[in-house]
């Protein structure tokens, strides 16, 4: 390196000047930058994978609308985001506004992290509420406040081969679990002994909490102080995951062990997939061309009709910490604006919350987001405990030994129950700590 | 100045160091094991509960635990062996005077432990893929029906195993290595004129040169096979049916994942304490042996 320029000489002194003029430029440049930053308010956001590379592209207009605002994105990885934000909480970092998963907004709520946003969005006419689905506005509300608002909302149910239904007889796609049942059992007849009608990754507390949630009893009891998982729903749920692996419709397979889940749906590999609508555009890329006309979506069925799933996505949090709430808020309006949404929804592909954004011809053209809009009308949160997360990885490992014929329907049920109760012990003592607390200040 | 007080004075920077950086945080953490210090502690101090060693007894009383220290030990027992065969397996053929290529192997058989476990354990996930897995595709060549490497709980473990001997073994094999070149070949010169056998020769010279270095290599394994935690966090996640849950792995979970500080605490103590005594049994054994 050294060598190679000392060899160069006649052209150094030369280089030497210009490269000095860059710096001091560049310099200039980076001062004059500084300054011109200084007179606008930073507002700093968070957001997520994917979307936080993506959302970087709407800023601009935003910047140009408010001229005293400067958005600073940060983009988290998903995996890391939860540690990373919890990190912040402890060392009093946290940004002035973030996405976040719906599944954390109770347990940051705990945390007294957040803001309530019921008045900023009472005076903001363009956030009317009616307009939100229900299941996706409900994620933000914990014990009567609201602290999120949705972004996009996923939720999930079955991408499913069409081509192979109508070779197995099956004209419609089924409502019912019964007329599931048939379906997947025709399937199965069709594609024979080495080749699956469902794939239901045993990785995933995903496919269980899907049809669990459908059961009218709710997934906790007594304000969410022990698990309810012993309700007949719950089992009615618990048994009809199992028939799936009895009967070899589902294999007991994780989404690891199957290399290329898109490869493996495109030869047949298995007929149904409940996942989440990200997969769209994932099968539209990666399915060969003489399959794309064979696969579409469906809502999930429930016990007696359509039912409901989990309302899943990312909602808007302003923290309690921050300096600059109101212009936090700006940003989440904007972001939150009808025609914004459709913007980001041709950008990544992520279903908008609001009703009115879903009459865009870009979601009314697609054949595959139709189930979606269908579905989302039935949404419903998960059980707002922080301990929710766990308590799913539970529901997943629970499935397993249920799929495994470790467990029987009613001793899996029960094994639920035991875990979430001991995962619900410090809960159940802070309440009633607070309720003694509330006592003895009320006397 | 006493020459005690001397001695102080130059070790006080080096305890210093170790008291700030190794000594105030393991009493802090064992302080923290006492607690059950989660999300809500960090929320508002008044959720923390002193509970004495209840997490210890949960601990113990916990299935889970239990099948993590199984599968721990079934890990240890089964690959610390397993690699220090292999390593001085490796490293008597490298130090062979028949053996050729010899720095192109040497490289060869290091290139696992110093390339990352996870690009390495992607590699591996493809080889043991039970319909498309070369391993398995080998196997039916000999007739043998497909076996689910990773997604049977009776084989994800001997898997991660293998997987953990291939990936370390070159570790020891350079230190073997640098032990055998050390043994002075008179010894041998020595044992051939008396007639020994390659393999007596081995027993009888090479072994018990090698002692010292055995043990070091012997201590570094066993500490570093109880702390299993990458393989099966990128590999199996734990699954199948928790059959590849190790006891760091447990307390990662604990307490990065679900912020259970308290718990994963009193897990990093229960290892810590395992291992003590793991090690100190070894150390037992090589000085009744007479090395050392």
């Amino acid at each position: 390196m050294s060598r190679a320029s000392a060899t160069a000489s006649p052209a150094r002194p030369a280089r030497l000047r210009w490269a000095g003029a860059m710096v001091l430029g560049l310099l200039c440049l980076l001062l004059a930058a500084c300054a011109k930053q200084d007179e606008r308010q930073v507002i700093r956001f968070w957001a997520m994978g994917y979307e936080g590379e993506i959302v970087a592209q709407l800023i601009p207009e935003f910047e140009r609308q408010n001229p005293g605002l400067r958005v600073q994105v940060q983009q988290m990885p998903i995996i890391s985001a939860h540690e990373k934000l919890l990190t912040a909480f402890a060392g009093d970092s946290l940004p002035d506004v973030c996405a976040i998963g719906n599944t954390w907004v109770p347990e940051f709520a705990l945390l007294d992290a957040l803001a309530p946003l019921e008045a900023r969005v009472g005076a903001t006419p363009s956030m009317a509420r009616a307009d939100y689905f229900d299941g996706a506005w409900d994620t933000g509300m914990v014990e009567g406040h609201l602290y999120a608002v949705p972004w996009y909302v996923e939720t999930r149910l079955p991408f499913y081969r069409r081509d192979i239904a109508q070779r197995a007889g099956i004209k419609q796609p089924p409502k019912t679990w019964a007329e599931w049942q048939r379906a997947m059992a025709a399937i199965k007849r069709e594609v024979g002994p080495e080749r699956y009608a469902i794939l239901l990754p045993l990785n995933e507390p995903e496919p269980l909490l899907n049809l669990g949630i459908q059961a009218p009893e709710p997934l906790l009891r007594d304000g969410g102080r022990y698990g309810n998982f012993r309700s007949p729903g719950f089992k009615r749920a618990l048994t009809f995951y199992r028939e799936a692996f009895d009967q070899r419709w589902a294999p007991t397979l994780t989404n690891t062990q199957v290399a290329n889940v898109w490869n493996e749906f495109g030869r047949g590999y298995f007929s149904y997939y409940v996942n989440g609508p990200w997969n769209i555009a994932e099968f539209r890329k990666r399915l060969p061309a003489d399959v794309q006309d064979d696969w579409t979506t469906m809502p999930l069925p429930g016990e007696h009709g359509p039912g409901a799933s989990v309302a899943g996505g990312a909602s808007f949090v302003v923290f309690r910490s921050s300096q600059k709430q109101d212009a936090a808020w700006k940003l989440v309006e904007y972001l939150s604006r009808t025609d914004v949404q459709i913007r980001f929804h041709g950008l990544t592909g992520n279903l908008p919350p609001r009703r009115s954004a879903w009459n865009a011809p870009a979601l009314t053209r697609d054949p595959y987001a139709a189930a979606f809009r269908d579905q989302l009308e039935r949404a419903k949160p998960t059980p707002k405990v922080p301990e929710w997360e766990r308590i799913a990885m539970e529901i997943k490992l629970v499935g397993e030994l249920l799929a495994n014929r470790r467990l029987s329907v009613d001793e899996a049920a029960a094994e639920l129950d035991r875990r979430a109760d001991r995962i619900l012990e410090k809960r159940r003592w802070m309440l009633d700590h607070r309720a003694e607390a509330a006592a003895g200040s009320g006397r | 100045m006493k020459a005690s007080t001397a001695g102080w004075v130059f070790a006080a920077p080096a305890l210093t160091v170790i008291g700030v950086f190794f000594g105030l945080p393991v009493l802090a953490a064992f302080a923290l094991s006492l607690t059950d210090f989660d999300i809500y502690a960090l929320a508002n101090p008044d959720n923390l509960r002193f509970v004495g060693f209840d997490n210890y007894l949960n601990l113990l009383q916990n299935p889970l635990f239990w099948r993590a220290l199984g599968n721990t030990l079934y890990f240890v027992a089964v690959g610390v062996p397993l690699s220090v065969t292999v390593s001085l397996g490796a490293a008597l053929l490298l130090h062979s005077k028949l053996g050729t290529f010899k720095p192109f192997f040497r490289t060869a058989y290091f290139a696992p432990v110093v390339t990352t476990v996870v690009a390495v354990a992607v590699i591996w996930r493809y080889l043991f893929h039970t319909r498309y897995g070369l391993v398995n595709w080998a196997l039916s060549g000999l007739g043998i029906d497909p076996i689910d490497w990773l997604g049977d709980p009776t084989w994800a473990m001997p898997t991660i195993i293998l997987f953990a001997v291939w990936k370390n073994f070159g570790y020891n094999m350079i230190i073997f290595l640098a032990g055998l070149q050390a043994i002075p070949e008179d010894l041998y010169e020595a044992a051939r004129i008396d007639g020994a056998s390659p393999w007596r020769q081995f027993r009888h010279v090479t072994l018990p040169m090698l002692g010292p270095v055995l043990l070091m290599v012997g201590i570094l394994t066993l500490a570093g096979y109880f702390q299993l935690f990458a393989e099966p966090y990128v590999i199996t996640q734990g699954g199948p049916l928790q059959s590849t849950v190790s006891v760091l792995y447990l307390m990662y979970e604990e307490g990065f994942k679900w912020w259970n500080l308290g718990n994963a605490s009193a897990v990093a103590f229960l290892l810590f304490a395992l291992m003590t005594a793991a090690t100190s049994g070894l150390l037992w054994y090589a000085r009744r042996k007479g090395v050392e």
